[in-house]
């Protein structure tokens, strides 16, 4: 660019031929130049402001754009690193102790039509049917032909189903993946387990959801991505609950029973290996639920291990015995006067036979007595008594992980008075579930400490609040040994396996009000070996009758002991337990003089 | 000397405009490769599951005792009873094999040369 001089020799020359100033000149040169100058930085401001929109304009449109893609596409997770991202399945398995599978996830798939993509929905329905014979061809045919835009045909089909429905070749059928819960031992546990369903449901997958039992209790642990595969551990062990499933099923059809539950447990930490009852079902294919009107124990999804609440009878004895043997009231050689009847005002406590004017304590176990144990409930009192069942937890629900057991709150008199407090003595007045039972054993099998019934696999002994003293425990010990030795429960000699227990037969309640005369809850509670007690077994027959020796016969001694005598004998072999030689009692020698 | 500088920073930016283009493609290869094996391992673990359930359902206690039953005549298998324990004390101890002599000693051919020994 040429410059321009700012005194232009001709003019200036010009200029002074004319007198003029030729300082005029320059200064005019001078702002026509600053003129010049300010267009250009005006125009360069101007152009940069213009790339400065463009570049903000794009910056903005830019972020807004990515705005609209983000909240429009489908959520990814940003991979950065490729470590550590687990493929973990839907829905954690659940094995048992010894880490076998009772519950885990299967890949399936559903069917469901787009009835308006149907290309022939007439042979589609017939062949459906011809596939899934439980269809209603009419209804199928009236979906398919109607206004409905989307119907489910099946919710689980087999891979086989799966095919045939592929061969029929209507692109109007259609299939979603599932994954199912899967219980593969069938029927083994199905109580504890429950089953699962679905939830919400789309076509490409859908929630499945616990409904019952552990399933439903811990839900959120199942479905929780972050325990990665990690299992669900039970107490179970998968042989002893089908073993003992097989021997309970068997000893309640000989006794003419039309149900039954067995629960045995681990009296030192508190895990339930086994708990069983009957009639059960598959939760593969969990039936409905009854619906309202008559008594829910007649439907199989009924758990009558916690859900049952009965009253059951002379298997209390022996905490009202224990408690009055903690408290000094009486030792295990204390003579009680059992004349009967025994009366409080208008009511008369009767035993099962006469057992004479006095017994000692040991006899009053051995023989069952209401009277003798009502007046050690006397001694006790109402109170007491009342915070001893309390601490054994025989007043609220089990905290049994289960969702049924929160429904097994156990009944109690509205006024603990003194003749509830001896009713309750012996098993009447209060109604609680075996569950709380075999608690409650366990705690004077294991020296008096109370222990929590749990579903799952502990680590060690639960070392749970001191209810009595180690040597109470113990004496009450000696005594359920003598039941077995030479007293109701003679039938639960087993030979190798110490057996102590109590039998309880209790008349079963009418729905309006008194007792049945022909209808009992036999209970038998046991521990064994009854020297050093591990574990604790609880069987309960629900309506029991069997002919024996020319009479029918109810009572627990006939029925509910050798169920479980069968029951010890099978399952506590493969416990673990050797069978063993009983340490005798110190007797025949006896020191007369020095 | 200053537009040496210019060239220099323009290669430069070439340069590490490369390398990230190219590692950019190489980490995007890495994720691909990664998913898919991620997708083999979903699947392998779908297909380990599947052999799980398998495997329980083949072990159910149901079956292994109808098994058991049909199978009575070879294998003779009974559900496990207390009788069935034993103590180490009650299993013999292995027989020992009898001794075969296979190198026998001539004792009497000693016996005759002592003898003609005294009688010299």
């Amino acid at each position: 660019m040429t410059r321009r001089p700012l005194r232009p020799l001709a003019r200036i020359l010009d200029a002074r031929a004319k007198g003029e100033n030729p300082d005029a000149i320059e200064k005019e040169n001078i702002r026509q130049r600053h003129d010049e100058m300010q267009v250009k930085s005006r125009q360069r401001a101007e152009g940069r402001l213009l790339v400065l929109g463009v570049f903000f304009l794009c910056a903005y449109a830019a972020v807004a754009g990515r705005m609209g893609v983000m909240a429009t596409s489908e959520p990814r997770e940003p991979v950065a690193s490729t470590a550590g991202s687990a493929i973990a399945m839907q829905r954690a398995d659940i094995v048992d102790r010894q880490g076998r599978i009772l519950a885990t996830n299967f890949e399936t798939h559903s069917l469901y039509a787009q009835p308006p993509q149907l290309i022939d929905p007439e042979a589609t329905a017939a062949r459906l049917v011809e596939i899934f014979p439980d269809l209603d061809p009419e209804r199928l045919l009236a979906d398919f032909t109607g206004a409905r835009k989307f119907l489910w045909i099946k919710k689980k089909i087999s891979p086989e189903q799966k095919q045939a429905v592929h061969d029929i070749g209507d692109p109007g059928l259609m299939f979603g993946p599932r994954e199912m819960r899967l219980y593969p031992n069938g029927s083994v546990a199905a109580h504890v387990l429950g089953g699962a369903g679905f939830g919400k449901e789309g076509v490409s997958a859908a929630e499945v959801i616990g409904v019952a039992g552990v399933e439903k209790q811990f839900d959120s642990y199942l479905r929780d991505p972050g325990n990665g595969s990690k299992p669900l551990t039970l107490s179970l062990d998968l042989t002893v609950q089908a073993a003992a499933e097989r021997v309970l099923d068997g000893g309640m059809k000989l006794m003419n029973a039309k149900g039954a539950t067995s629960i045995l447990m681990d009296v030192h930490s508190g895990e339930v290996i086994s708990v069983v009852s009957l009639p059960d079902f598959d939760p593969n294919e969990r039936p409905q639920p009854p619906t309202s009107g008559f008594d829910p124990s007649v439907s199989p999804l009924f758990n009558r291990a916690v859900q049952g609440v009965y009253e059951l009878g002379s298997t209390f004895k022996i905490f009202a015995v224990a408690q009055a043997m903690d408290l000094g009231l009486a030792t295990p050689e204390t003579v009680i006067d059992t004349r009967g009847p025994l009366r409080w005002g208008k009511f008369a406590i009767r035993d099962f036979r006469n057992y004479g004017n006095a017994l000692s304590v040991t006899k009053i176990i051995v023989k069952s007595s209401n009277i003798g144990t009502a007046r050690l409930a006397q001694q006790i009192g109402a109170e007491r008594q009342r915070d001893f069942l309390d601490d054994l937890g025989m007043l609220e629900a089990t905290p049994f992980e289960i969702v049924e057991a929160q429904g097994g709150k156990p009944l109690l008199p509205k006024n603990w008075s003194e003749l509830s407090a001896m009713t309750i003595s012996y098993g009447h007045g209060i109604s609680t579930t075996p569950m709380h039972l075999a608690a409650g054993y366990a705690a004077i099998a294991n020296g008096g400490r109370y222990v929590s019934p749990t579903i799952l696999k502990q680590d060690g002994p639960q070392m749970g609040r001191r209810i009595m003293t180690e040597e109470s425990a113990k004496a009450a010990r000696l005594m359920l040994r003598k039941v077995v030795t030479e007293g109701t429960a003679s039938f639960a000699r087993v030979p190798g396996y110490q057996v102590g227990g109590k039998t309880g037969t209790a008349d079963k309640p009418r729905p309006r009000g008194g007792y049945y005369e022909d209808k009992v809850i036999a209970t038998f509670a046991s521990m064994f070996p009854a020297h050093d007690p591990k574990y604790v077994l609880v069987v309960t027959l629900d309506e029991p009758s069997v002919f024996a020796y020319g009479e029918e016969r109810r009572t627990a001694g006939w029925t509910a002991v050798p169920v479980a005598a069968e029951m010890i004998g099978r399952l506590a072999p493969l416990l673990g337990l050797r069978p063993q030689v009983e340490p005798a009692e110190v007797t025949g020698i006896t020191l007369t003089s020095n | 000397m200053k537009s040496l500088l210019y060239v220099i920073t323009a290669l430069a930016v070439f340069g590490l405009a490369f390398w990230a283009y190219r590692e950019n493609y190489a980490t995007q290869q890495v994720l691909k490769e990664t998913r898919g094996l991620q997708r083999q391992i979903g699947a392998a673990q779908i297909r380990l599951n599947v052999l799980r359930a398998e495997w329980a359902y083949l072990n159910r206690p149901d079956r292994l005792l109808e098994l058991a039953e049909l199978n009575f005549a070879s294998l003779g298998l009974l559900p496990l009873r207390p009788d069935q324990f034993g103590r180490v004390d009650e299993v013999t101890y292995p027989l020992q094999p009898e001794l075969t002599i296979t190198e026998g000693v001539e004792v009497s051919g000693l016996n005759a040369r002592s003898q003609s020994e005294q009688s010299q």
